[in-house]
């Protein structure tokens, strides 16, 4: 499946002024940097089946306003190692991992999706990692998915039982499928229906590598959507209210987007710490900083100004 | 008998397997609990087991190999017992401590190959409670192939166990199961996860040597 055009541009799409690396207790994890070196610091966590790199428009405009943005690539996701076991608190402690690496001091964290309720963890026990805090979407409410019974959901987890472990047992053998650029965006535009074709063309060249039968996606072929495991939304949301930085959290209202968490306002506003700032839009859907990239980057920025 | 060691593939990572007594028919596996391994000669509690008995050291324990960076959850590690299953077919298990929790998670996930399961006390038998503890995030040294790994010690013995998410799995393995008490709890410790197995109409509650007897 050659093809000859390997790149694709995005208006303002920017690749990082700097890459690197981080170890995390010998796992290699990639970082990527945007604006200059000694510019007060914002650390960007990625969602789920994200990469660093989908903060190529987003990242460059924080940075243009004087802020040297930091993001890396999650274990087994973008140009980072591929590992054995995968978990939310390893990827937690992955964060950690990064976040000393990059400063002694606390820095501004921001995050997005499952990325941003990572950090709500990692904040609840590491509160002085963080100066601020800004989340995108990413804060799970105990409250949804309410018309879910008890007998569904359990065959829900059963099922998301069997198809992991077999996909556990022929992991050796798992590839991702190569395709064209096209075809790569084609298939990732269920999981991201409200962003452009352009974009996902955008995101397969920077996310996905080329080899003799096509591209495909860095991300491992053994992770998958879903997973089982006992957490429960609500448990991030308790770390929520005991925040003490400033805090900005941004959510959408867009219910049917496939990847978001589906919070709702009045799920969340109870949890919101003192002094802290919700913001809500009902027309932008879970990748907020991706379908309205300048106006949520003005408002962090906004947020953001008493701390340059 | 001295016990002989296999190594089974878990993707790319060795898991040992160990058969402490040689024998026809259904496997009876042995799960030790967190932080141990694998005993090193069969114990007198199975010797009711006319079958072979094996035992299987967890990644990172014993002689199994030990993952980069740790990310241990009792999820993931459903897929060791797994392998085991995909290279012997049906078993019954006894879990010990960690051994029990993981035990029951893969009788409810693979009810076609686990043939009874006993629950029984031992080291990680409490994990991290019904919800999960106050976040204790640490970056460790890497910590090469020495087991157990210290990644494994940290994240399982905080690993919530919510008693409704294992319920869910009592209920799976109930569902499925052809034996009239496919679950028998030998423990005495009663974490809430356990007791709430306990507890169910399904479960019975037998000594260690009967349990085993049970599935004989």
């Amino acid at each position: 499946m050659p093809e000859t055009d390997q790149t694709r541009e995005f208006p303002g799409a920017k690749a990082p002024d700097r890459t690197g690396s981080i170890d995390s207790s010998g796992l290699r994890l990639a970082l990527n940097e945007w604006g200059e070196p000694d510019a007060p610091v914002i650390a960007m966590v990625h969602g789920g089946f994200d990469f660093s790199r989908t903060f190529d428009v987003f990242a460059p405009m924080i940075a243009d306003a004087g802020w040297r943005v930091v993001a890396w690539d999650a274990r087994g996701h973008g140009d980072s190692d591929h590992a054995h076991l995968y978990g939310w608190a390893a990827d937690v402690r992955d964060h950690l991992a990064a976040i000393q690496s990059i400063s002694s001091e606390p820095i501004v964290l921001l995050g997005h999706s499952k990325g941003g309720g990572q950090l709500l963890d990692l904040l609840d026990g590491r509160p002085s990692l963080a100066r601020a805090f800004v989340n995108l979407d990413g804060l799970p409410s105990q409250f949804s998915s309410p018309d879910v019974n008890d007998r569904e959901r359990r065959r829900m987890r059963r099922a998301d039982l069997a198809s992991g472990l077999d996909r556990r047992r022929r992991r050796a053998e798992l590839t991702r499928r190569p395709d064209t650029i096209a075809g790569l965006a084609e298939r990732r535009q269920p999981m991201n229906p409200r962003l452009s074709r352009e974009w996902l063309e955008y995101l397969v060249t920077v996310g996905a590598r080329h080899d003799d039968e096509g591209w495909r996606w860095k991300i491992d072929p053994v992770l998958h959507l879903g997973g089982f495991g006992p957490w429960r939304p609500g448990w991030s949301l308790d770390h929520l209210a005991a925040l003490e930085m400033p805090f900005l959290g941004v959510l959408s209202g867009v219910q049917d987007d496939p990847m978001g968490w589906k919070s709702r306002r009045g799920d969340i506003e109870p949890f919101i710490p003192p002094g802290g700032q919700l913001e809500f839009y009902d027309d932008i859907g879970h990748f907020l900083h991706i379908e309205q990239t300048r106006s949520i980057a003005d408002l962090v920025l906004k947020f953001l100004e008493p701390l340059r | 008998m001295k016990r002989r060691t296999e190594f089974l593939l878990n993707g790319s990572l060795r898991l040992a397997l160990h058969t402490l007594a040689e024998g026809e028919g259904r496997p009876l596996l042995l799960l030790h609990g967190l932080g141990e391994q694998s005993p090193r000669t069969r114990p007198a509690w199975t010797n009711s087991w006319n079958g072979p008995v094996i035992a299987l050291d967890f990644t990172g324990h014993g002689d199994s190999e030990v993952p980069v960076s740790g990310g241990y959850t009792p999820e993931g590690l459903m897929s060791d017992v797994d392998a085991v299953l995909a290279d012997r077919g049906p078993v019954t298990i006894v879990g010990r401590g960690f051994g029990a929790w993981v035990g029951l998670l893969v009788a409810g996930a693979r009810t076609s190959l686990v043939h009874g399961v006993v629950l029984f006390d031992g080291s990680g038998i409490v994990g991290g409670g019904p919800q999960p503890p106050t976040p204790y995030v640490n970056v460790l040294p890497a910590s090469g192939s020495v087991t157990p790994d210290p990644y494994a010690l940290l994240e399982l013995s905080r690993d919530p166990r919510p008693p409704d998410y294992a319920l869910d799995y009592v209920r799976f393995v109930l569902e499925d199961s052809d034996i009239e008490h496919p679950i028998v709890v030998s423990a005495r410790i009663r974490p809430d996860w356990l007791a709430a197995v306990a507890a169910d109409i399904g479960v019975i509650e037998l000594p260690l040597e009967q349990a085993i007897e049970s599935f004989a």
